[in-house]
């Protein structure tokens, strides 16, 4: 019936953002952050930007292996779209060894053979 | 501590929600790109704080803090994270700190006052800004004292 009482909700509906400023969890963060041998202590703002930077990194890799995505006809994100971005933008080079590229097990084999055949002329 | 090797992964109903909030709608994300951005995401934590335990390290510091992981998001080259997450800090910061005194000053200034004068607790905010950035660091270590574990 009055204003009044529309700002008070204002109110909570601003703490209520500043609570979810963060979507992951900062006790799942800490525990990873932890398993790193050399760290000891990590202060509440430090945890709060990795866990945010964590989640700026989520949006940023899924944005650029779809703007990169190989089938641009589709509406889809696969593993080798993540795994092209992984090799092909320099910022994730990184991630390289856990998002390695997938090649046919016959088409290995064909490098393989292949190598093999160059050692061979190479010896004589 | 971490008991098990899936205490290191982040939780994957967050990590779809985030992916699926930055993605146009209506764009399918197979379960094995779920899975790979997630693991991504726990590679990039350990990196992200293996950098700034460097820094840290440089300057004879067991307490990694904000400048730290600040840091090593430029030497990781994410520099174009440093802005959102300086006031992504600034807003967290304000909310710790500042949410009691705030929200009950702005109480009593809405009872006793109208809403036009709205203006000039939009003021009395931006000097509550102020004075947290002029804050001294000290206090940040004796903060830091509390956090251990």
């Amino acid at each position: 019936m009055k204003m009044s009482q529309n700002t008070p909700d204002k109110d909570d509906d601003q703490t209520s953002t500043n609570k979810k400023s963060l979507s992951l969890p900062t006790s799942r963060v800490r525990l990873i952050m932890k398993s790193s041998p050399d760290v000891s202590c990590i202060n509440h703002d430090a945890l709060f930007l990795t866990t945010k930077a964590t989640e700026l990194f989520v949006q940023h890799l899924a944005v650029s292996s779809y703007t990169n995505r190989a089938g641009k006809e589709t509406k889809s994100l696969s593993y080798s779209d993540l795994a092209n971005t992984a090799e092909e933008n320099d910022t994730f080079q990184f991630l390289t060894d856990i998002l390695p590229k997938k090649i046919l097990a016959g088409d290995y084999l064909k490098s393989l053979a292949q190598l093999q055949e160059d050692e061979d002329n190479a010896d004589f | 501590m971490a008991e098990k090797p899936e205490d290191l992964n982040l939780p994957n109903a967050v990590i779809t929600r985030i992916i699926k909030e930055a993605l146009p709608d209506g764009v399918n994300v197979s379960k094995e790109a779920r899975r790979a951005i997630s693991q991504a995401a726990s590679v990039f934590v350990l990196y992200a704080t293996s950098c700034a335990n460097n820094f840290a390290m440089k300057a004879k510091r067991k307490t990694l803090n904000a400048g730290d992981v600040l840091s090593a998001m430029e030497e990781m080259e994410f520099e174009r994270f440093m802005e959102p997450l300086r006031e992504a800090l600034e807003v967290y910061k304000k909310g710790q700190k500042g949410k009691k005194e705030v929200s009950e000053q702005k109480r009593k200034d809405r009872e006793k006052k109208t809403d036009s004068e709205n203006d000039k607790s939009r003021e009395e905010e931006e000097e509550e800004e102020e004075r947290m950035d002029e804050e001294p660091e000290a206090e940040n270590e004796a903060e830091e004292e509390d956090v251990e574990n």
